[in-house]
């Protein structure tokens, strides 16, 4: 018993680690999508920030500066993605798609032309990394204190700050979103538009600022990915991590708290099917962990469909505002 | 669609001409920019995909997987459905065939085992692209997440069986057994080499003429049949497809199994033209190019022949690059595909302002006959 509830223990820890990139991508999606943007290139913008933050890290020796280069470049693919779906009206899904698909190769072969190591960056010295932080006392306290303690060790403390940051980023967006003037314009323009303009507010200018916030935060789940759990970026390292965003973030019904639950359940799912490799149950039997990775998709459709009560996306979602002469 | 005010001929030869001229340029900076030369490049390209031996027949290998693909968004386009789902479709394709080349490889004749694993690919394609169409039609889910999300279901179901019940004994890798003798394509090469010409091996096998079978039979049905016209019609207004009575729920599940159909056939040159057994992944991307290849081919068979031919080239050339190069691989053509992607999808009408400026200074005619 004491066993399997220390398993369980870790289980909700590399839940955290898990969700942590899905909790950041999915408030950029909140942002990107309530203010009217389809944001399909979540897993592009992280891919891209996951090498710039490692590679820059590794040139200079500090995961800061990596931090902040990643989160400028993605936010410039977000500007990309802007300067096509909003100032040229494109098609938001196409746009994204392309956005991914050039991630995924320019990080390659930039990759290959640096660092000639088959689109891989070297591996970072623990200096080059956000590294875990364990809080005070965790020993002492996991050793004296009993359940809680070990709660305290295992599953609070040793996660690096942007674990903290991910978490915090969920409070911030919902402040922001529902507690200010700003907020409350961001969600206007992607339900109706032409309310927010003839109020003589810039619909382009509110949404440019949405996409700038979830390239900031996109930039942060790449950041995380590369230079935080990982040490080093490698090719296609976000492996559909983007995509999970989008459903979860579609799971929370684009509402942040909602999105957090979603981010840590699939956090969770994929934490178990580590776990469950080639594990026999009783009755249940054998757990196979792909279908059990699959998961989260199945759920989002079904949910999609109007199964698991009604969802419904921002009204105005990929359309592109022609503003009135 | 945005209306255009351009002659017909720009908007069907120039603008994806000028699109796909913008996509190579700024690849060719980046090229430049790690320090190749773009151009050199761009010439071994053109002679891996053309000139070297073999390579052509890989070309239009390739070509007939993007036919297939291309075929697939394109008739979703039609009716205004936007299918990313082809990558998905193909695998369910794959391992619809590979269901029934192994339960009846060996127990009926091989050309009824080839003729119905066809047939099993388009059909678990088309199931795949269903259930989509059916969320979208019929419960409101928007087909670009269901499509996403479906993706990733079919790779996970093809690793569980491909790993599971239906992985090789003594095998470590997941894949299934080799089929059945005989349950095979026939190869280009070999046909051409039995008649007396001298062709070098490739891959190439009458998949590829099942494609432009199904390029002729794409036009048919978009252009020619009651069907199509309601397809298009749906595709340009749900209300008015509503108002004439078209049911446009049943178009969009029909047009969707379509479109499944076709990606599934995808399979078909891979799985039974080449690797005769299932493996894992073997649609490597192949359905996302074929947004690519709708967009540049403007969803029409003809277009979409002639993009695929280009795509086919990038990706033989591409391997190429591989032998040449030292800081190029064949990763630099995901990124072409991404460039090409963004600039003849998104930034589609980037050029439209500048062109219609041009054209209309030429014809003031017409401009009075407009205005």
């Amino acid at each position: 018993m004491a066993d399997f509830w220390f398993q369980f223990l870790l289980a909700l820890d590399s839940t955290l680690r898990v969700a942590t990139p899905l909790i950041f991508a999915a408030m950029a999606g909140i942002f990107s999508e309530r203010s009217g943007i389809i944001d399909i290139s979540l897993e592009g913008k992280m891919l891209m920030a996951a090498f710039v933050a490692a590679a820059v890290a590794y040139g200079t020796g500090s995961p800061w500066i990596g931090a902040l280069a990643a989160i400028i470049v993605s936010v410039l693919a977000g500007l990309l993605h802007g300067f096509a779906c909003i100032i040229h009206r494109g098609n938001q899904v196409i746009s994204g798609l392309a956005i991914n698909i050039l991630a995924s190769g320019l990080t390659v072969i930039i990759g290959i032309a640096l660092f000639r190591q088959g689109g891989q960056t070297p591996t970072l010295p623990k200096s080059a990394r956000f590294n875990s932080i364990e809080l005070p006392f965790a020993q002492y306290v996991a050793d004296n204190i009993p359940i809680l303690g070990v709660v305290y060790k295992e599953l609070i403390s040793g996660h690096n700050i942007l674990v903290w940051l991910a978490l915090a980023s969920v409070g911030i967006t919902y402040y922001i979103l529902f507690k200010t003037t700003f907020g409350l314009r961001l969600r206007a323009v992607g339900e109706k538009p032409e309310a927010l303009d003839s109020a003589g507010i810039s619909v382009s200018k509110m949404r440019f600022q949405a996409i700038i916030i979830a390239g900031i935060l996109c930039g942060l789940a790449g950041v995380y990915l590369s230079t935080a759990t990982g040490a080093g970026f490698v090719k296609e390292m976000t492996a559909g991590k983007g995509y999970i965003a989008l459903a979860a973030m579609i799971f929370g019904k684009w509402r942040p708290v909602p999105a957090l639950y979603a981010c840590l359940m699939f956090g969770f799912l994929e934490a178990v099917a580590a776990r469950v490799q080639g594990a026999e149950f009783p009755i249940i039997g054998e757990i196979s962990s792909d279908l059990l990775l699959a998961l989260p998709y199945v759920l989002t459709v079904v949910l999609l469909a109007g199964f698991i009560g009604g969802v419904s996306p921002p009204r105005a979602i990929g359309q592109p505002y022609i503003k009135e002469r | 669609m945005q209306t255009s005010r351009l002659p017909a001929y720009v908007d069907i030869l120039i603008i994806p001409f000028l699109n796909l001229l913008t996509a190579l340029f700024v690849a060719g900076i980046i090229i430049a920019i790690i320090g190749e030369n773009p151009f050199t490049a761009l010439s071994v390209m053109l002679k891996g995909a053309f000139i070297y031996k073999g390579g052509l027949g890989y070309t239009l290998f390739y070509t007939t997987n993007f036919i297939f693909t291309g075929l697939a968004v394109a008739v979703a386009f039609h009716a205004m459905l936007f299918n990313i789902g082809g990558e998905g479709q193909a695998a369910m394709g794959g391992l619809g065939i590979g269901l029934v080349a192994l339960s009846l490889g060996g127990v009926i004749p091989a050309p009824f085992v080839i003729l119905l694993a066809i047939m099993g690919s388009a059909l678990f394609g088309a199931f795949w692209g269903v259930i989509p169409g059916y969320l979208q039609a019929k419960r409101g889910s928007h087909i670009v997440i269901t499509t996403i999300m479906f993706n990733f279901i079919a790779s996970s179901i093809l690793i569980w069986l491909l790993a599971g019940m239906l992985m090789a004994p003594n095998q470590m890798s997941p894949e299934t057994v080799s089929f059945a003798d005989g349950v095979m394509l026939f190869k280009i090469h070999e046909i051409l080499n039995s008649m007396g010409f001298s062709v070098a091996r490739s891959p190439l096998n009458i998949s590829f003429a099942l494609a432009l079978l199904c390029c002729f039979a794409v036009w048919v049905l978009i252009w020619r049949t009651r069907l199509g016209y309601r397809i298009r019609a749906t595709g340009f207004s749900t209300k008015a497809s509503t108002y004439a009575g078209y049911r446009p729920e049943w178009i969009i599940i029909l047009v969707m199994a379509i479109s499944g159909g076709l990606a599934g056939m995808m399979a078909v040159n891979e799985i039974l033209g080449v690797q005769h057994r299932v493996i894992l992944n073997f649609t490597s991307g192949y359905g996302f190019t074929g947004i690519a290849v709708a967009l540049m081919g403007r969803n029409h068979p003809v277009g979409i022949i002639f993009a695929s031919l280009l795509f086919g080239a990038l990706y033989q050339g591409g391997a190429e690059l591989d032998f040449e190069f030292q800081t190029i691989t064949r990763d630099m053509v995901v990124m072409i595909q991404g460039l090409i992607i963004l600039f003849s999808g998104a930034l589609a009408y980037m050029f439209n302002p500048i062109l219609e400026r041009f054209f209309s200074a030429n014809t003031p005619q017409k401009e009075m006959l407009d205005g």
